[in-house]
């Protein structure tokens, strides 16, 4: 059985919808089993009615304003469209219930960091009559909070017992990595090595710093070192950069003059530090520089060797 | 002291109730984590100053942002062969997402902001240049004072510049657009370009966003 319903032409100001226009002026409905009855009964209502043209105009997503929740009945486009807007719907909800309770959160996190500005203020007025072990308990707060220390406005919880842990646990894990490249890596590089090999619970660039400041006070086997630049590395106890840098000058002799990145290659070291040693090279006297727009070139000082 | 070993487990026990319940959103959503750090901020609190802290340990927002700060720092190590040690914060954000993979969660450039900060206590030379509305990432440690910042902000436009435009719009003389050039070519962050038709062209790699070839990068020792 079919049903045909015939359109009239699109008027001019038509809103937008699935199709703007079409070559038929005509809709064609198949009915397979049975139903076309009861259809074009209501078909004839809803024509006759109009109920559409009462509804607000706007996107087709505009959910009819009964106030009836309820199960959204899932009927062509258009019950697609409200479920969707009722997902929405959901999804803002659960977002915005989200955000309420982050702000809860908030409100609690800041009381803590107003206690911890008064108990600083509090040690400072009793100027050091606190003890060691109440000093490492409030840094240890501090660091669990992520306040920065505000008496001494140095890093967060430096100093730590975890921090301690941790530098122990560095001079395990870095030494063999250490000896091979040479007896030295940029903190960048222990930054990845590390945390890629944890999977989890992962340092965060600050714990590594102020472990890694502690390692000499803790006469552990490596310790950190920070260039004129600003790089800093992790350098075995036994390694010597200024010896290395006696090698630096025989290979650079070798070759004549050579820049950071073939240094680099030659020896087999990232350009990074294969610049530092150079630079400390030069800064050592044995090597002078070439600075011109093809790069930074060195040459042994020759004015020191054959003056 | 004490009252503030009590309130800290109360704080705690919050958090945790918190975690619970919105923990996934953490993840999954970059506009949660965004409100989230704005909060932090406006409180005092640095919620990724240490992997230890509650913050890290009950919401597994540390390992969000360390985990990016080592493909951040492997992004850049892999491309500076090209672009000297400056990359776009876009184009630092697909190659990032490129290298997660498709089922890795998503990663805005405002998470990418927030660990290429925590990377510059490192000492290797992480920063951030604004231009032209967003930002050039810094890898190496070199100098780039004022005067580089700027031009590198007029050449973000065509992706290089000239020294007649430099004194164009800058009102510098010569010699002052020369050395920052220079200083550019040098560090590998600008290309000379010596056939160009009217002047010399200074192009920048970073800039180059159409350009981009599924180049491999030459094995680094």
């Amino acid at each position: 059985a079919k049903i045909v319903v015939h359109l009239h032409p699109a008027s001019s100001n038509k809103e937008p919808g699935p199709f703007q226009s079409s070559k038929y002026s005509y809709i064609k409905l198949s009915f397979k089993e049975h139903g076309q009855i009861e259809f074009y009964r209501r078909l004839s209502e809803e024509i006759t009615q109009r109920r559409w043209e009462s509804m607000p105009t706007g996107q087709a997503m505009q959910v009819n304003k009964d106030s009836q929740a309820g199960r959204i009945r899932a009927v062509g486009i258009v019950g697609i469209e409200r479920k969707l807007e009722e997902k929405r719907k959901e999804t803002d909800k659960n977002i915005s219930e989200a955000f309420e309770d982050l702000s809860k959160l908030m409100e609690k996190a800041k009381e803590m960091v107003e206690l911890s500005k008064s108990i600083a203020n509090k040690i400072k007025e009793k100027q050091g009559d606190i003890t060691e072990d109440e000093t490492i308990r409030f840094k240890s707060y501090l660091l669990s909070m992520g306040i920065a220390n505000p008496v001494t406005r140095e890093t967060y919880g430096s100093g730590t017992e975890y921090h301690m842990q941790l530098a122990k646990q560095l001079a395990g894990i870095l030494q063999t990595p250490l000896e091979e490249r040479g007896g030295i890596m940029s903190l960048t590089e222990v930054y990845c090595l590390v945390n890629r090999a944890r999977g989890l619970e992962l340092l965060s660039p600050e714990d590594l710093v102020n472990a890694c400041k502690m390692l000499e006070s803790l006469k552990l086997p490596l310790r950190l070192r920070i260039f004129d630049s600003g790089v800093m590395v992790i350098e075995l106890q036994s390694h010597n950069e200024e010896e290395m840098v006696a090698a630096a000058l025989e290979t650079v002799s070798e070759k004549g003059s050579l820049t950071a990145d073939e240094f680099a290659k030659l020896v087999g070291m990232s350009v990074l530090l294969a610049k530092e040693r150079l630079l400390l090279a030069e800064k050592m006297g044995h090597l002078c520089r070439d600075d011109s727009v093809e790069g930074l070139r060195f040459y042994p000082n020759l004015f020191l060797t054959q003056s | 002291l004490s009252q503030m070993s009590k309130q800290l487990e109360t704080f705690r026990t919050h958090l945790e109730a918190f975690a619970s319940k919105h923990k996934q959103e953490i993840r999954k959503s970059p506009e949660f984590r965004l409100q989230f750090q704005d909060m932090c901020a406006t409180i005092g609190v640095d919620p990724l100053a240490s992997g230890k802290g509650f913050w890290a340990e009950m919401l597994g927002v540390g390992d969000f942002y360390y985990e990016l700060g080592v493909q951040i720092i492997e992004v850049c190590l892999a491309l500076k062969h090209r672009n000297g040690g400056l990359i776009t914060l876009q184009e630092l954000q697909q190659q990032v997402l490129k290298g997660r993979g498709k089922f890795a969660q998503d990663v805005s450039q405002d998470d990418l902001l927030r660990a290429i900060k925590k990377l510059k206590v490192l000492g290797s030379g992480f920063g951030l240049i604004p231009v032209g509305g967003t930002f050039l990432v810094q890898s190496v440690p070199a100098e780039l004072n004022m005067d580089h910042t700027v031009v590198l902000q007029l050449a973000e436009k065509k992706g290089f510049v000239t020294v007649s435009e430099i004194r164009a719009s800058l009102k510098w003389e010569t010699e002052r657009a020369k050395q920052v050039l220079e200083h550019l070519l040098k560090e590998g962050m600008a290309w000379l370009d010596a056939q160009a038709p009217a002047e010399p062209q200074f192009w920048l790699p970073a800039l180059f966003s159409e350009l981009h070839g599924h180049e491999e990068p030459p094995g680094q020792p």
